[in-house]
This record gives structure tokens, sequence and C-alpha cells, in this order.
């Protein structure tokens, strides 16, 4: 049933929330997230937005309600062949200390793709990301765009169905952000679910197809983009757009 | 890691011949049997390999079966190790004697004199008196000759009396640094390089006197004892050849050992 | 300072004479320390990954009793393994008591819990900042424990380092279960304390520089190209 499944997705969350030592992070947050679009989540600081990421990809598991991997079969799917279809992007990438080509090849190695393959789709992958002249360098004295880049070139042998970034360009200068946006886009065309946060309005513009507005970790709304930036339904989502002053 | 354990294992890198030899740390320090042994390997071809212990733990390792053949000088411990069935075919080897060294401007007066009066001149100085106190051999004499000039250390040592609980070698140097009596056997005394003011005060006197026992730790108590070959060493030391090589070491053209085999 | 320039000059004669007995020594220490050290690595390394990656009931005690037996007496642990080797005792008929292979036990029992307990603080920290990206990329537990033990492989270094000096510098251990037999299980550490023994102050001496001389280089070695890779890897 998995091998020839389009996708894992739909996700759903189902009233989903996250408590540590009595503080509640986040609560209550039923969505649901389809193939194809690109989901931004936004909010202010402390809204619960990297907490999501990371449970909807499985780092954390939530402490009410539940997380459903559909897979358009009806039922839901072991944790197992959900772990292998997704990727996850970092704010800041935490790469391995050794060459940036191995880097990748470590990723098809865990994967179990046979050694000999393992060069040449990891080369592949350099070059798509512009990074093939660097194949050879540590990965750790690449520059701060370049260690990002690599981390998008690591997600993309995954293939995954859906890859999550964490604010992956708010530490990098304006050109290394064009180029993530721009392998965002080439995963968006490859047919790869982008679930992101950021703090770049412009950003969040040019790229989403919806929106997962939080605050104080809880789902305000989750709308069309287009509809979104227009006229936000909520109040909380309205003062968020015109001055970023939402507490 | 097994290679490695291989590799280290002095067996795996020739067959060698050998036993193991346990001795006192005082014969291994004056350098005896760095004369000795290569006489002896040259005739038989068996390395004799000695670890040097005080009488007490050389004997401990006789009866634990840890060596083939023992070389230590405590009378009464060695008969009762052969008495208790731990060893066999106890020999006299050769002797050497005790001296006691002091503070060459010998504040307690006791240069020349008998050693029991030399003791209790000690005593009654309250000059401080370096002991062994690892009841080793030496260590074992020392208590007789204070038995002897009527000292109990024990309860009339405080202040003066220091009981060390090392070798000789330590005993000397802890000596030499704060200008105390002590009990040396001459053979480490004569190779001892550490003097600084020691000398010796007291030396002749027959109580002194200090034998040697060959013993063969009894094959029939433990399985890997080397009977055979640690019975060639016993018999050459006590035999002819092995009593001239004794009576042949020499340190500064002085004798240490005298050969009193029988 | 009389008797320090007379072991240093004892030792520079040592050292420029490359007396054979002497150099003996000097490989017998190097070796038994050496193949303690890469034992304990084996064994410390990934026992100490695993501590820190597991949690299991009891873990808290072992980690306090590793961090315990770094100190542990070398006599103490020499009286131990000298029981058991001893032909009065369980393993007595290997043979091996008063060997170099009872030293390398013995100091392998003395270094491991140092190599372990430094590993284990190592690779805790590196899973801080490996941990979700190592969990995102879904790596087994084994392929995490590689993983970190190669990318901590600088700072293990040190911990082998570590484990390596306090080898090379016990006596009483090897003094127990190799004997101090000359030309068979004597290494630096027993010849000082023999020559200490004899007296002779400016030899023992002279060989503690050598020994010292020795681990500095070992230890500068390491340093230099821990150094340049570490500049090279980032």
């Amino acid at each position: 049933m998995t091998a020839e499944m389009d996708s894992i997705l739909p996700l759903e969350l189902d009233g989903v929330g996250f408590a540590v030592g009595g503080r509640t992070l986040l609560s209550g947050v039923s969505l649901r997230l389809e193939a194809g679009s690109r989901t931004i989540v936004l909010g202010p600081n402390g809204a619960g937005k990297s907490l999501l990421l990371r449970l909807c990809h499985g780092l954390l598991e939530p402490t009410e309600g539940r997380l459903r991997w559909d897979g358009g079969v009806g039922q839901p799917l072991p944790g197992a062949v959900v772990r292998r279809r997704q990727a996850m992007v970092f704010q800041r990438p935490v790469l391995l200390r050794r060459s940036a080509l191995d880097n990748i090849r470590y990723v098809l190695g865990l994967m179990g793709m046979p050694r000999h393959r393992r060069r040449e789709v990891a080369l592949e992958a350099l070059d798509r990301f512009g990074l093939a002249g660097l194949a050879g360098r540590p990965a750790r004295v690449l520059s701060g765009g370049e260690q990002q880049r690599l981390a998008l070139a690591r997600a993309w042998v995954v293939e995954p169905d859906i890859l999550f970034l964490d604010e992956p360009t708010s530490a990098l200068d304006p050109a290394s952000t064009l180029a993530v946006e721009l392998a965002i886009q080439d995963f968006h065309v490859a047919g790869t679910k982008i679930v992101m946060t950021t703090h770049d309005l412009g950003q969040a513009r040019r790229l989403a197809d919806e929106v997962v507005f939080l605050s104080h970790g809880r789902l305000v709304e989750a709308s069309p983009a287009a509809r979104f930036f227009k006229g936000p339904a909520s109040g909380q989502a309205r003062a968020f757009l015109d001055g970023e002053l939402v507490c | 890691m097994l290679a490695a354990m291989l590799l280290l294992s002095p067996g795996a890198w020739a067959q060698e011949r050998f036993i193991t030899l346990a001795s006192t740390t005082s014969t291994e320090q004056s350098g005896l049997f760095g004369h000795l042994l290569p006489l002896f390997k040259a005739e038989t071809g068996i390395d004799v390999r000695v670890v040097a212990v005080g009488t007490g733990q050389a004997l401990k390792l006789g009866e634990r079966g840890d060596a083939d053949a023992l070389l230590v000088h405590d009378r009464a411990g060695e008969d009762k190790f052969v008495a208790e069935g731990f060893g066999i075919d106890r020999r006299d080897v050769m002797y050497n004697d005790f001296v006691v060294v002091g503070p060459a401007a010998d504040p307690a007066g006791i240069k020349g004199r008998g050693v029991a009066e030399a003791f209790g001149r000690i005593a009654a100085a309250k000059a401080p008196f370096a002991s062994r106190g690892d009841d080793s051999g030496t260590h074992r004499s020392e208590l007789r000759i204070w038995k002897t000039a009527g000292v109990d250390v024990k309860a009339a040592g405080a202040g003066w009396y220091r009981e060390l609980g090392s070798g000789m070698g330590p005993t000397l140097n802890t000596a030499a640094g704060m200008n105390a009596h002590a009990l040396a056997d001459r053979g480490t005394w004569a190779s001892f390089k550490n003097r600084q003011a020691l000398t010796i005060l007291v030396e002749g006197d027959k109580t002194l006197f200090n034998p040697y026992g060959s013993i063969l730790v009894n094959p029939a108590r433990h399985a890997g004892v080397k009977a055979a070959d640690a019975a060639a060493w016993h018999r050459w030391l006590t035999g002819p050849k092995g009593q001239a090589a004794i009576a042949g070491f020499k340190i500064g053209g002085e004798q240490l050992f005298f050969p009193d085999a029988r | 300072m009389h008797d320090l320039a007379a072991a240093l000059s004892t030792a520079l004669a040592l050292v420029t004479a490359f007396d054979p007995l002497m150099l003996d020594i000097v490989r017998l220490s190097v070796l038994v320390s050496g193949a303690a050290v890469l034992i304990a690595a084996v064994i410390g390394l990934p026992l100490g990954a695993v501590l820190a990656l597991t949690a299991f009931p009891g873990r808290g005690v072992l980690v306090v009793l590793l961090n315990a037996f770094m100190g542990l007496p070398p006599v103490v642990v020499g009286l131990a393994v000298y029981l058991l080797l001893s032909r009065a005792g369980p393993l007595g008929e290997m043979g091996l008591l008063f060997t170099p292979t009872a030293m390398v036990m013995a100091q392998t029992v003395l270094v491991l819990p140092i190599v372990a307990a430094l590993s284990r603080q190592v690779v805790a920290d590196l899973w801080e900042e490996y941990g979700e990206q190592l969990r995102s990329l879904g790596a087994s537990r084994p392929n995490v424990v590689m993983t970190l033990l190669w990318d901590g492989r600088f700072s293990l270094l040190t911990a082998v380092l570590a484990g390596f000096g306090r080898a090379s510098a016990e006596v009483g251990a090897v003094m127990i279960v190799g004997g101090n037999i000359s030309g068979v299980t004597r290494t630096m550490t027993t010849a000082i304390a023999l020559e200490t023994s004899k007296g002779d102050l400016p030899l023992a001496l002279g060989l503690g520089l050598i020994l010292i001389g020795l681990v500095t280089a070992v230890n500068a070695a390491v340093f230099l190209v821990g150094q340049a890779a570490r500049r090279r890897m980032g």
C-alpha cells in the first residue's frame, strides 16, 4: 500500500497541544495540511511556530490531541513510512564535520542507497543548488548561505513529500536569501509540500499559497494567502500585518 | 585487540625457557643477579626472571604458586613455608651481614660498639631511627635486636622511631633525608648512591649475620610450577659453580655475599 | 639545583647513547600503555556514547561510578588483576602473571573509565547540537553513535590522550602484575621506582625526564595534527 502511494499527505492535526513543565506552549491546534501548496506559518515571537513544525515533523510528541498522516488511503500511516518521506531545514543547519559531498552521501547511506550510486546522486544535488565547486570543502567552513543551500541539497536527495523549514533565511544576507527562496521554489515545482515559518512578511507574500497564523500558542486563523494578506479575519492578524506589534 | 595481546606476550616472540624467581629487594638492588643470571643462562639456556619484593611478599608469591623458586632471608619464615608444604628442599646459599648506618657525626655515640648496646644508646638519646616497618627479613632482624637491647620501641619510640613501611632503598633515602639511623643489609648499602651524611657506624657483630636460603616451590601444590628448570637453578646456585660466582661478586673490590651451601 | 642539572645531563646521556636496555624499556612502556589505551578506546568510546544517548534505569548510578573510577588507585587495580592471574587465581592457568599482557590488562582497567566518562561528556554535548538534525534525518541508534563519535573525534582524542597519560605515568599496577622483571616487564615507571630505591636519584630523575619528554612529544604530535585537522574541518 505504501509503495505506490503518491504522498503521505494530507496531515491532519486534531486538537494538538504541547505542554512542558506545567506550561502550555501550544494548545488546541486543529488543521489540515494538503499536498502541493506552500503553507507559511506566521505569528509573533513565542507564538509556537517552531514548535508546531517540530510536532508535525515528529521531533516532539504532542501532549494533547493527535496527528494523523493520511496518505489518502483512509487510515493512518505507520511512523516508519512517514519518517522517511519528510525533511526539515533548520534556522541554523547542523552539518557534519566532513566534506559537503560526504554530508549528502551520509544521508543517502541512511536511506539505504547502494554505495556505488551515492556519489553521483550527491554531486547532482550539489550542482542543482550551485555547490558543485564546493563538493570537497569541509561543510563547516562554508559561508552561512552555502551551508543553508547544502542543508537544502541534503533535503533534496530525500525526495520528501513534505519539507519543513524553520526560518531558513533569518540569518542570511539578501543574496543568500534569494538563493534559498529559489531553492524552495524548486522543491515546490517538484511537488514537495512546503511548510515554513518566517519573520519576513515580504518573503511570506512571495512564497505563500496559504497562511497559518498563530498567536500565544493558539491557531488564530488559516486562510489562503491572497485573502490573508488582503484582509485577515482576526484582529490579531490584522495588527500583526500592520505593525508587527502583536504580543 | 587479541593480536595486540599476543604481540605483547613475550612467549609469542620466542619460545623462551624461563623460570620466575621471587627474591628480595635487597638482593636485587645489590646487583648480585646481574652477575649471576648471565652465567647460569650461558650454561643452561634458562632465563631467570626475578621479581624483587620483600621477603614476606616473596613467601606469599610462593604460596600462591606465582614463582617457581625463592631466594629469601628469613630463616623462621622459610622453615614455616616448608613445614606448611608450600616449599621443598630449603638449602643454605650464602650470607651477608647487616650494618647500622647513621649520621657521620654519631650523635648517639655508638660507633664501634656492639649492636645491642648501640641500639640502647640510640633509644636513650632519642636519636632518630628509620625502620623498614614492612615485615621484611631485615625488619624482623631489627625487631629482634631491639628486644635484645631491652627497648620497647612501640612504647618508647614516640618522636624518634619512624616506621616507614618501605623497601630497603626507600628507607635509606628517607634516613638520609632526616639524618636518621637505620639497619641495612650490606649489599644494598654498598650499591646505594644517595648516602648524604650517612655512614656505617656499627658492623661485624655476630648478631648482624644475615643468611639467605633457596627454596623450591612445591610443584605438587600448583600445576604450573616449572619444577625441572627451577631445580636446575636451585642445584646450580648451591653447587660449586653458583657458589664460586657468588664469591666472585664484588662492588668496589669488596665481596658482599659469602657462599655457605653445604 | 645541582641534582636537577645532574638529572638533566643523565637524561641527555641516556638518550644520546641509545642504550639498548633503555630503548627496550621505553619501547615496552609505549607498547603496554599504547595497547591498553587502544583496547580502552575500542570499548570506552562506544560505551560512553551509549551512556550519553540511551536512558535506562541505573544509568545515573553507572555514570557516577564511571566518573569515580577515573580515580581508581592503580595499586588496588594491580592487586585485583594479580589475584585474577595468580596461579592460585581463576585465570592462573593462562600463565599471564608477570608478562606485558598482564600489564596491559591492568592498565586497560585503569584507562577505561577515563575514556568512557570523558567520551560520554563529549557525546552528550554533541547530541545537544546534533540531536534534532539527526533525528530529522532518521538516523538509527547505532548510526547516531558512529556519527557522533566521528564528529567528536578531536575532543575524543583528548579523552584518549588523558588515558595515555594516566597509563604511562602509573607505576602501582604494572609493578604488581608485571613484577618489574629486567628485560621483560620493566617499564619507565618501574625503572624509576627501582633507581629511586637504589638511591640513584639522578638516574631516576633522568628516566623521569625522558618519560615526561615522551608523553609531551605524543601530546604535541596529536595536538598539531588535531589543530591542522580542526582548521580544515571547521
